[in-house]
């Protein structure tokens, strides 16, 4: 199903949006205000933005230590989100969590883990306690290929066919774990994608293309809905920044820059652009108010964090149980 | 919530409590059996899971019958994946469940660390109280017949260390139930370690919803010389040789915990502040695990009314061995709960000693 117009704007804004945050983010981000390690987002804005569009609110996601653009893209609050940067107590996680620890219960995000494949049995968990009440709501659960080296995928995926779960897996294939190359942690293609169909649907799809990702999403969310059960999507991708901070903290000489180069001309948000200027469902001028609302916004939320108090030392103890 | 409407609880009868109903006797597992079957009918969000849960035996007993009751959607096998299915329960629970995920040896847990460590036990902190997790996970300590070393260890150690976990050792047939419930009324991820021991035992416990508060440990035999600190079944072997050293006249005071975390320091403070001497008896190995922290909350709390060094007794610092004559000199009970408990008694004596040879050697 081709998206509308509407939905074509709201997608390309909503990746817009997680650019310039993003890039925000970065230019500020050596400024040593925000005390917390980001793992940026950039380059991977499709894959969130596609998913999440054909999410509805109360649908959960889970995340990882590359949160931002899930968070963004589910419809979590920039001001909490930028007051959590600057581990602020009007962050999210009221400065506990920092860039890796995010969470928005009222969109369905029940928070974010850094460790590398740890969301992913949770995100299924959400999704038995979602079947238990009826199947309505769907668990989609973001993961890169690092996570993908990890067993738990397995067991989770495993235990979300056993139980014709409404979860779907999205694999952010961005080719790199840190300084590590897919290709020297993984001996073929996943396996995943040769599961049998009734028990997964799988896909292999260009994670830059959002419309490519959307109407997979679309497709694997109708199916989850309806208890179908799980799906697994592979969205190739790239890591345009370093693993962790902005472009100037990237370590040379792990990766080729003509690598980087060429991915950079396969940019999500550039090649939307310049496709919905070509079929006329945007003009220019549309294209210059986003960037100028979204401009207001960010300084606003950065304004909002920067005046944001910052947890006390004698609040060191709180949250340690619920009452 | 339908947990509110549970009654608060009573005390433990088997060491002398008072408690209610004094002639309703029950077995171990069934008393556990009761609570899973009170709190399934009480609350939907409630399900239990594990491997073998459904097994004829059904969990050493605690678990049987339980899905023919509750259905398969409520009381279900798991595949083994430890990680996963921890991580499986966790979801569940931040999506408005109340898991028990049942383990039928501690020495799995290990694979489930991850999550129980770096997730369930953090998700409320890390998150500054956005979310909770109401997990109860519960594993048994295996013993005897050979389990040898992966089978059979005793790790609450491990988990005692780890912020933001309640870990709970029950001793009493009263206990099982009423921790059990509180485990699974709490907002919170618990660890409920048992014993195989205990399984042994029948104990008088009410048959209506009660629940004993997390944290709160229990006198279960009161004492003027010596204060036994014992966890899980060896409180019945503190207690048993409490009353055998009663006959030579040493009044042994002994304290079960039942709650390892949150600790009832007070409690024993108290009891130690009034003996000045201690015991502390656990199933754990001895070098860095609760005889080590119990002992250093005394030493540092109440240092000033001990008359003697504080007693550990705890499993030796090796793996457990499978051949019966070397499992006999790993295991312990009552005996050297005694020795330990004379060994402090007769401090003041043995010091008196040295301090004479010492005066001698200098005079000599």
């Amino acid at each position: 199903m081709n998206p509308g117009v509407e939905k074509k704007k709201e997608m390309f804004y909503a990746m817009l949006r997680i650019r310039r945050i993003q890039e925000r983010i970065e230019s500020c981000y050596l400024q040593d205000e925000m005390k917390t390690p980001v793992h940026l987002y950039i380059g991977q804005e499709a894959i969130a933005v596609g998913v999440c569009s054909a999410l509805k609110k109360d649908d959960y996601i889970s995340s990882n230590h590359r949160s931002h653009g899930h968070y963004l893209a589910k419809g979590g609050d920039l001001r909490a989100l930028i007051a959590e940067l600057h581990c602020k107590k009007e962050g999210c996680s009221k400065g506990y969590g920092g860039s890796m620890h995010l969470v928005d219960t009222s969109i369905g995000h029940l928070g974010s883990s850094s460790i590398v494949g740890g969301g992913i049995p949770i995100g299924t968990g959400l999704a038995l306690a979602s079947k238990m009440n009826g199947g309505q709501r769907v668990s989609a659960v973001f993961f890169g290929d690092g996570a993908a080296d990890e067993g738990v995928l397995y067991e989770s995926i495993n235990f979300a066919m056993l139980k014709t779960l409404p979860a779907v897996y999205i694999l952010e294939n961005n080719h790199w774990s840190v300084c590590s190359h897919v290709s020297a942690r993984k001996a073929g293609d996943n396996i995943f994608h040769q599961a049998l169909p009734d028990l997964l649907m799988s896909r292999k799809i260009d994670g830059n293309n959002i419309l490519a990702v959307y109407q997979a999403a679309l497709e694997a969310i109708e199916r989850a809905r309806r208890g179908s059960g799980p799906s697994f999507l592979e969205c190739e991708t790239y890591r345009i920044l370093g693993h962790a901070g902005c472009e100037s903290q990237d370590p040379e000489g792990y990766r080729d820059c003509a690598e980087v180069k060429a991915w950079k001309k396969k940019c999500p948000v550039d090649n939307f652009r310049e496709q919905l200027l070509k079929e006329k469902t945007m003009t220019p001028a549309e294209i210059t108010a986003m960037e100028i609302k979204i401009e207001i916004e960010i300084d606003d939320a950065f304004a909002f964090a920067r005046k944001s108090p910052l947890p006390a030392g004698r609040e060191l103890e709180n949250h340690l149980f619920c009452e | 919530m339908p947990w509110s409407r549970i009654e608060a609880d009573c005390l433990e009868p088997n060491f002398g409590n008072e408690c209610e109903d004094t002639t309703r006797l029950v077995s171990y597992q069934d008393a556990i059996r009761e609570g899973l079957r009170q709190a399934l009918a009480l609350d939907p969000n409630v399900f239990v899971m594990g491997q073998g849960v459904d097994d004829p035996s059904g969990m050493f007993g605690a678990t049987r019958g339980l899905q023919e009751e509750f259905g398969r959607d409520r009381v279900f096998d798991t595949p083994l994946a430890e990680t996963a299915l921890t991580g499986v329960a966790v979801g569940a629970a931040l999506g408005g469940k109340r898991p028990v995920y049942f383990h039928n040896r501690p020495d799995f847990l290990l694979l489930a660390m991850d999550q129980l460590v770096n997730h369930a036990s953090k998700w409320h902190y890390m998150f500054g109280g956005a979310v909770n997790v109401p997990l109860v996970v519960w594993a048994c300590i295996g013993r005897g017949w050979g389990s040898a070393a992966q089978h059979s260890q005793a790790l609450q150690g491990l988990f005692f260390h780890v912020p933001g976990l309640k870990l709970i050792m029950p001793s009493t047939c009263f206990d099982a139930k009423g921790l059990l419930l509180a485990a699974i009324k709490d907002n919170n991820p618990v660890l409920i370690i048992d014993h195989r021991f205990n399984f042994k035992q029948n104990g008088l416990v009410p048959e209506k919803m009660y629940t004993l508060p997390i944290g709160k440990g229990q006198i279960r035999r009161t004492g003027k010389d010596v204060t036994v600190v014992a966890v899980s079944h060896l409180v019945v072997e503190a207690f048993q040789a409490a009353e055998e050293l009663a006959a030579q006249g040493v009044e042994t005071e002994v304290i079960d915990p039942r709650t390892l975390r949150p600790l009832d320091e007070a409690l024993i403070l108290q009891s130690v502040c009034k003996t000045g001497r201690v015991v502390i008896a656990d199933t754990g190995w001895k070098t860095g695990g609760v005889t080590a922290e119990i002992a250093a909350m005394i030493a540092q709390k109440a240092f000033s009314s001990l008359k003697a060094p504080i007693e550990r007794v705890a499993s030796p610092d090796v793996p457990t061995p499978a051949g019966f004559t070397l499992e006999e000199a790993f295991y312990f009970g009552k005996k050297k709960i005694k020795q330990a408990i004379l060994k402090a008694m007769n401090y003041n004596q043995l010091s008196a000693k040295s301090k004479e040879a010492s005066r001698r050697c200098r005079a000599g």
